[in-house]
């Protein structure tokens, strides 16, 4: 089908843990050396696959260590996985971390032409959603104070405007959406919800409010251990996972 | 690789919005800005020739000029390795939430301080003005040097970087490296005082036959041998590829480490 967004096929990653901890060069090379070194294999996911279709509102849920972050990572393209492929069509905006690319040391305005040109965009198209950005954050007086004497809400609220006003095709949401005071959080979730329904943005949501995943999403992934449970509907995987978890 | 080329014209803003930043944190807070880009290589001359010239008591003519040259090169290789080598590691908070090409930040390094280089060549021209030595169109001919340079300093960034993300240790080893390398560059001592038995060990070093190639165009008026080049350009593909091969073949693995 042409219209998928996000195809995930067969990924699989594993990490190698050192079994015992060694704390210098010396060390190293005389285990190495001798072959003591032991690795336990740790499979983070195993043959995870599934596809979201474009405009899709899509849940990731499963309990600590499942291994959603390190799905959400790879299919931003920081990890690359040990065996599979993702292939995306459009520009990520991962919300995983708000404002991953902050410098203290420039302004807001700096900040948001750095952030947007991170995720890809063209100074150009920056300068056009300047305004829309400033305005959403709330930020207008501070916009030219640099970032460090900023509050951790306002960082996050100015992350949240860069990455939803930018328009992505594909937002991944991790775990942000209890950013900023009430009110703010009202206004991001309600983003969001006009992002889904009339721009057609395909969403990856990730969180532990099953209430809210619930609300916000159509379909939804279990993930256990790094296997995948179960994939559907919300409603259904949300009480089985609600069942046996 | 098609998906290279596309992904570096995607993000070409983003490489000159690092280059831009990088230079205006390096002059932040300081009232001179990027004035100091051409004072401190200015008033380092004035030591220098003061020191040189008064109490060493050299033959060499027109030494600030000479000296000038030869800080400018050595100062930009060491500068921008040495900033190139950091720049995995300090953005490693990015580079663990966002794909960025990670090449960009070594890189980008490396451009920004090739131009507050560039800035550096006004007072040299001002001091090749005042000393007695016309400006001449043949001085343009430092484009290639210079360009040998970039390469050579890029390739050593790159490496650099990759390393460092595994093995911290680098950044103490290099500095004393860098030491080394300074005098092993006649910066403010003449070619002809090198013992023969150590020449070619010391023709070892790219940044020699950099800094006598600078001199030849500026000072001397001279064309430097076709080898010359050929040297340079041997010592740039060298460079060059083997920083940019380390740093493909390790890259996907930075983010376990940082």
């Amino acid at each position: 089908m042409s219209d998928i967004a996000i195809q995930v096929s067969n990924v699989t990653m594993k990490y190698r843990i050192a079994s015992e901890k060694l704390d210098s060069l010396k060390n190293y090379f005389i285990k190495k050396i001798r072959k003591e070194i032991q690795y336990e294999e740790f499979h983070a996911l195993k043959e995870v696959g599934f596809s979201v279709n474009k405009g899709d509102v899509f849940g990731i849920i499963g309990l600590n260590g499942a291994g959603k972050s390190t799905l959400l990572k790879i299919i931003a393209g920081v990890l690359k996985p040990t065996q599979g492929k993702v292939v995306t069509k459009g520009a990520i905006a991962p919300l995983i971390e708000l404002g991953a690319g902050f410098n203290g040391e420039l302004s807001g305005v700096e900040n948001i032409y750095l952030n947007g040109l991170l995720m890809g965009y063209s100074k150009k198209f920056v300068k056009d959603k300047l305004e829309e950005i400033i305005s959403f954050s709330e930020l207008d007086k501070f916009i030219h104070t640099p970032l460090k004497n900023y509050s951790s809400g306002m960082k996050a609220r100015l992350g949240f405007s860069i990455a939803t006003v930018i328009q992505p095709e594909i937002l991944i949401v991790d775990e942000v959406l209890s950013v900023g005071d009430f009110k703010f959080k009202e206004k991001s979730e309600k983003k969001i919800k006009s992002m889904i329904e009339d721009e057609g943005t395909t969403v990856l949501f990730v969180s532990h409010s099953l209430s809210q995943v619930e609300r916000i999403c159509k379909n939804a992934l279990w993930l256990e251990h790094g296997c995948v449970k179960k994939i559907g509907k919300v409603e259904e995987i949300i009480s089985e996972f609600k069942n046996n978890a | 690789m098609d998906i290279y080329f596309k992904n570096l014209y995607k993000y070409k803003d983003l490489f000159f919005e690092l280059v831009r930043k990088d230079i205006k944190l390096k002059y932040k807070n300081s009232i001179l800005g990027v004035l100091w880009s051409m004072l401190n290589p200015l008033l380092m001359m004035v030591v220098l020739s003061l020191v040189f010239m008064e109490f060493f008591k050299n033959n060499i003519p027109n030494f600030p000029v000479y000296v000038l040259i030869g800080r400018l090169v050595y100062q930009y290789f060491s500068e921008a390795t040495n900033f190139a080598m950091d720049s995995i590691n300090v953005n490693s908070q990015l580079i663990r939430k966002v794909y960025v090409p990670k090449y960009f930040f070594p890189l980008s390094r490396v451009v920004s301080s090739l131009i507050t280089t560039i800035l550096t060549l006004v007072p040299l021209a001002l001091t090749m003005v005042i000393t007695g030595l016309p400006l001449r169109w043949i001085n343009l001919m430092i484009v290639f040097p210079l360009f040998y340079l970039l390469v050579i300093v890029a390739g050593v960034g790159l490496l650099l970087s990759a390393i460092t993300v595994f093995f911290n240790d680098m950044k103490h080893m290099y500095s004393i490296f860098l030491l080394l390398l300074m005098y092993m560059t006649p910066i403010f001592y003449p070619a002809s005082i090198i013992p023969e038995k150590y020449l070619t060990l010391i023709k070892l070093n790219p940044i020699f036959p950099i800094v006598e190639m600078f001199r030849d165009f500026l000072m001397y008026n001279t064309m430097p041998d076709i080898s010359a080049h050929l040297y340079l350009i041997m010592n740039m593909v060298i460079y060059g590829g083997i920083g940019l091969l380390v740093f493909y073949k390790t890259q996907d693995r930075f983010v376990y480490h940082l």
